[in-house]
This record gives C-alpha cells, sequence and structure tokens, in this order.
C-alpha cells in the first residue's frame, strides 16, 4: 500500500488549513512561531472572517510572516504595529484586525506604541511571540532575557544590575482599562497548542463585538538563538521561562484574574 | 456661490482635508502647525463626514498609523513640524518604498534641533533630497498663501493617488500661521467601502476577497534583484512625475534680466522686491516653483538666455539654491541670501542683496 492510498476523504483526520501558503517557512526547525501562525490562521478559517480580516507583521523573525499566512498583510517598521494596526481598525472598524510581534519589536522598540494601543483599548488582537532573544539578528539580549541567561549581547549572562530585569509587558499592559483579555500560552505540546488556539479564537470574537483589545502572549523557544537542540529548548523552556512568565489567564473579559 | 472665509493657513488646511473626503487624520501637537489638530478636534468630522481624527502618541506613531491606514486603500494625512517631521522619516521612507499614498504637512520651524518655533524654510534639504534612508523621493508641493493651503490639500492627494506615493506639502510657519482669505470647495463625499475596494482592490490590504491573490504591503525585498526593481519603478514615477506634474509661476519675468527665486513664504516677500526693483527701474523677475520636487530645472535653464544673474532667496543659509545652480550649470551667476534662525527678511533686505551681489559685480 502506498501513502497516498490512504489519503482518502474518509480516512481524514487533520487538515492543514488553507490560509497557509505551501512556502516553505523560514524559521529554523524546532522553532514555535510555525505553529503559532498556524493557529492563527485556522482561527481565521474557522470564524470565516478572511475576506475582513487584515494582518500586520512586524521587523523580526515574522518579518516575512505574509509569505506564510494567506490573508491582506501588511509588514509595519520596527515595533509599530499597534499603529499601524490602530489605523486600519479605526478606518475599518467592520474588519478583524491584528498585529504579530516578537519581543523585541513589542516590548523594546515599540513600547510606547503598544502601551499606548493598548490604553486606547484598540479593537485588535495582538499576538505577541516571547522567545527572550532577538532572534532575526542572529540571538541578542531582549528586553524579555531573564536573569542570567547568555545571549550574543550579554555573552557572560544578563546582567541585571546594568542590563535591569525581563519586562513582563504583559502584565503592565493588562492594568489597563482598555484591555479586554490578556493570556499567556505556549505551543510546544498538543495541550498547549489547544488552549494557546482558544483565546486567539475569544480574542476575534472579541473583536467581531467590538469589546476593545486582546493581547496573547506566546511563550516559545528560540533553538538557534539559545544555542541548544530543538527538544532540550523546550526543555530549557519549561524549566527557566514559565517560572517567570507564568502561563494562565491574566485577563480575562476585562476582570483582571486573582491568581494569588 | 463657494464660501470665502478669513482663516489661518493651518486652519484653511484643516477645513480642506474634511472637504476633500479625507478618511483619517493622525497627529501630534507641535508649534506652530497645532492649529490643524486643534481645528479638526472641534470641527469632529466624525460626525459629519466620517472622518477619523486621532491624536497620536508620538509623531512616529502617527506616521505609521497613516501608513497602516494608506496601505487599506484609505485617504489618510498627518501635519507635524521639523523636529516632528523628522521622526517621522523612517515611516515616509517606509511608505515611499511600499508605494503607499499620503500626505505630509511640514509647517516648517527653525533649526536644526529644537531650534525655534518661529517661521523658516531650512527643510527644503530633507524634504526633496529623500530625508529618510534609501533611493526615493517626495512629490513636494510649498503653499505660499492660505488659499494655496487649503487648495494643495487636494492637488496632493491627486498625485498620491495618481503615483501611489506620499506627498509632502512643504509649508512654514509664516503660511501656517497667517490669516488670508480663503475659497472653499464643495464637499467631496468620502470613498464608500465599494468604491475603495473597486478603485484599490488590486493593492490595499482590505480583506482577501475570493477570487484575488492576497495583498501584501511591503517595502521588503530580500532579493536584491527585485529590490533594484522596486527601485527603478520608483524611478519611473519620479520621471514621470518631472514630465507631468512640474508646477511653478512666473511674475513678471517677461523683460527681467534679474531672476529671484523662491518658494512658500519667500516668495510672497519677493514680490514685494519685485516691485520695489521695478520703481527704481531695475528689471527683476520672480519664478515660484509650486512643485520643489519636481523642480523647474528646465525653465531656469531657458532664462540662463535671458537674465544677468539669479538670486535664491530662502529663510535658510541656502539649500534651494544648490537645485538653482545644477538646473543653470554656471552659464549665469547665482547667488543666495536668506535670513534664518526664525528671522524673516524684509522685500528691502532681498532688494540690497539682489544689488550687492548681482549688480555691482
Amino acid at each position: 500500500m502506498k501513502t497516498l492510498d490512504i489519503i482518502k476523504p474518509e480516512n481524514l483526520v487533520y487538515k492543514r488549513t488553507e490560509l497557509m501558503t505551501d512556502n516553505t517557512l523560514s524559521y529554523c526547525p524546532g522553532c514555535g512561531h510555525g505553529t503559532a501562525h498556524k493557529l492563527v490562521m485556522e482561527v481565521i478559517e474557522e470564524m470565516g472572517i478572511v475576506e475582513d480580516t487584515v494582518g500586520v507583521a512586524p521587523v523580526g523573525c515574522s518579518v516575512l510572516a505574509y509569505e506564510f499566512m494567506d490573508i491582506d498583510m501588511q509588514q509595519a517598521a520596527h515595533g509599530r504595529a499597534p499603529a499601524v494596526a490602530t489605523a486600519i481598525a479605526r478606518t475599518w472598524p467592520n474588519k478583524y484586525v491584528f498585529t504579530y510581534q516578537g519581543d523585541g519589536d513589542l516590548a523594546a522598540i515599540g513600547t510606547a506604541e503598544t502601551i499606548h494601543a493598548c490604553n486606547r483599548g484598540e479593537n485588535i488582537v495582538i499576538i505577541f511571540v516571547n522567545n527572550g532573544i532577538y532572534g532575526m539578528t542572529g540571538g541578542q539580549m531582549a528586553p524579555t532575557t531573564l536573569p542570567g541567561m547568555p545571549s550574543s549581547t550579554s555573552p557572560y549572562g544578563r546582567d541585571t544590575c546594568s542590563t535591569g530585569s525581563p519586562l513582563k509587558i504583559t502584565e503592565l499592559v493588562a492594568n489597563l482599562p482598555g484591555v479586554y483579555n490578556v493570556s499567556r500560552h505556549a505551543v510546544h505540546t498538543h495541550k498547549h497548542v489547544r488552549k494557546a488556539k482558544k483565546a486567539i479564537l475569544k480574542g476575534f470574537q472579541d473583536t467581531r463585538l467590538r469589546k476593545g483589545l486582546t493581547l496573547i502572549e506566546i511563550v516559545s523557544n528560540c533553538n538557534s538563538g539559545w544555542k541548544m537542540q530543538p527538544r532540550q529548548s523546550n526543555e530549557w523552556m519549561e524549566e527557566n521561562m514559565f517560572p517567570f512568565y507564568e502561563l494562565g489567564d491574566i485577563k480575562v473579559d476585562g476582570k483582571m484574574i486573582n491568581k494569588k | 456661490m463657494a464660501e470665502i472665509k478669513l482663516m489661518k493657513g493651518n486652519e484653511a488646511l484643516a477645513e480642506a482635508a474634511i472637504r476633500a473626503g479625507v478618511d483619517a487624520y493622525f497627529g501630534y501637537p507641535i508649534t506652530p502647525q497645532s492649529e490643524v489638530i486643534e481645528y479638526l478636534m472641534m470641527e469632529q468630522p466624525e460626525k459629519t463626514t466620517g472622518m477619523v481624527v486621532l491624536q497620536a502618541e508620538s509623531e512616529v506613531a502617527a506616521i505609521n498609523m497613516v501608513y497602516g491606514a494608506a496601505g487599506a486603500g484609505k485617504r489618510v494625512m498627518t501635519s507635524s513640524s521639523s523636529p516632528g517631521i523628522s521622526l517621522k522619516q523612517e515611516g515616509i521612507s517606509y511608505m515611499a518604498g511600499a508605494e503607499l499614498p499620503a500626505v505630509i504637512v511640514n509647517v516648517v520651524r527653525g533649526g536644526p534641533g529644537l531650534g525655534t518655533i518661529q517661521p523658516s524654510q531650512a527643510d527644503y534639504f530633507q524634504s526633496v533630497k529623500g530625508g529618510g534612508h534609501g533611493d526615493y523621493k517626495l512629490y513636494v508641493l510649498a503653499p505660499a498663501s492660505v488659499q494655496e493651503m487649503a487648495d494643495h490639500v487636494e492637488d496632493a492627494f491627486e498625485m498620491a493617488f495618481k503615483y501611489r506615493t506620499p506627498v509632502l506639502i512643504l509649508s512654514d510657519g509664516v503660511i501656517g500661521q497667517m490669516m488670508e482669505k480663503v475659497q472653499f470647495k464643495e464637499f467631496k463625499p468620502r470613498w464608500t467601502d465599494d468604491e475603495i475596494y473597486q478603485l484599490h482592490g488590486n493593492w490595499a490590504t482590505t480583506g482577501k476577497k475570493k477570487g484575488r491573490e492576497r495583498n501584501i504591503i511591503t517595502s521588503l525585498d530580500l532579493k536584491s534583484e527585485k529590490m533594484e526593481g522596486r527601485v527603478h519603478r520608483l524611478m519611473k514615477k519620479y520621471a514621470q512625475m518631472e514630465e507631468e506634474d512640474l508646477r511653478f509661476e512666473t511674475i513678471k519675468c517677461e523683460d527681467a534680466e534679474y531672476l529671484i527665486v523662491a518658494y512658500g513664504s519667500s516668495a510672497r516677500i519677493a514680490q514685494k522686491t519685485v516691485d520695489l526693483a521695478r520703481a527704481k527701474g531695475i528689471k527683476v523677475g520672480l519664478l515660484r516653483p509650486i512643485t520643489l520636487f519636481p523642480f523647474p530645472k528646465k525653465q531656469l535653464m531657458e532664462f540662463t538666455k535671458q537674465v544677468k544673474g539669479i538670486l535664491s532667496v530662502e529663510l535658510s543659509m541656502g539649500q534651494m539654491v544648490e537645485d538653482v545652480r545644477l538646473a543653470v550649470e554656471h552659464k549665469v551667476p547665482v547667488e543666495h541670501f536668506g535670513r534664518t534662525g526664525g528671522i524673516i527678511h524684509t522685500p528691502e533686505e532681498i532688494l540690497d542683496a539682489l544689488q550687492q551681489k548681482l549688480i555691482k559685480n
């Protein structure tokens, strides 16, 4: 029996979303970006909103997101995606607008745009992929790099005395009244993928209801930047990133979740 | 009968934007142009034409909002003054690269640095030589009256969409702040959603409709051959602008023996110099570029057959004068005169400079 013989409709248990193009992903093998991309596209496909959705890609590893997402997209200047998305959402109030940004883009150079778009409660979804490093430029220290974590610009480990502590921008913006949903997820296991997708779906559904801004942080690995094997990087992420960047809901339907 | 009003240049520009069917304005306060956003906030066009007006958190955010709305096929503009325009340069470069239509207004004040809030024309280089990074130009309009502050808004949008390029209205603190009578055009409706799908559906990101490829707004081409092709495409547009959309005005040039070249507020002042000179028997004419890019190069070259010398008058230490010199290829003497730092030259000072620099030699 050849492989093609078993590809029959009755045997179909999983189908790749049609909103991912056939272009080969530019991400390193083992990276979480591909899964995060797919989840966003699945939600858009399942909601049937592709004709009314505009995405905004950042500068960073996902600068070429528009090569993989088969939807209308704009590529924004470094850090400015929330400003770009603000204008699209304001001038096309019935559209679904989302940004897809990394931690350098969203939490360093784009801090002002992030905080003010959140504070205005723009009716957009922000997908924030946090891998604690600048991946695209070759593994430099990010605002989210953990204390003591080595990078090419903190080769002896991040020294919090001189570079500050990792910025938990997700918790920070959760306190702003305009922000409706904030949660933190991961995409390295089936369980985490399902939870992340649910949060993304809720974000887009709340956009439809004009509830305000949803920010979904996805803590992900950067095996190349961290100089690890993919599996090792996921283990390292669980052991080191998750205790600091705690997964789960932070704000739901405008209400802060008290975790104690 | 069209309405005639007495208004500040900045206010006239804002009113004209509402009437031109502009979809959105994103700005940030800075003297001497804050009246633009103040007027719009007071008028609340959101309730009449549906125009979005938003005060951004910075000039940087404002220009990137312009990028977003322009990329979604909307008529969108921003305004600022010199230091704020410097901050916008990255976004303007991105828009030029991504071929986005939008209008940016610079009500120039003196620099460098925080400089002064008084008028200046020292942003000429920044406006016509690029400003941001990379191989690009802007179509640059230079209003010289409150009436033109109003008229240039619609003209600018026409050019922005004809060429799918950012257009700069290079005003200055004099034109922005002074009051003159101004006649407005009738209200022009904003494009409907369907009109945008029809007019710009082949490039704007409005949501991927069935039966078409996805639309992508980007200035990135990692393949060098493609990037070079993109730049060549831009250069073709600029060449077409020079052929089809150069604008200038000549005043009393028919018998002129000396030519003053000036734009914006300096052109208004130099107009008086022309009369003062002629009262003294010196035949002076004025060439006023209305577009600074494209620049009236051929016309200036033509004048070398007629005039003995050219004086470039600008509220700067001499920027446009370099383009005048390039245009005339040393066929006649070209000199510069201008005050700077926020000081505005008088018609008499210009005449003195003309006599000392060109006639006595």
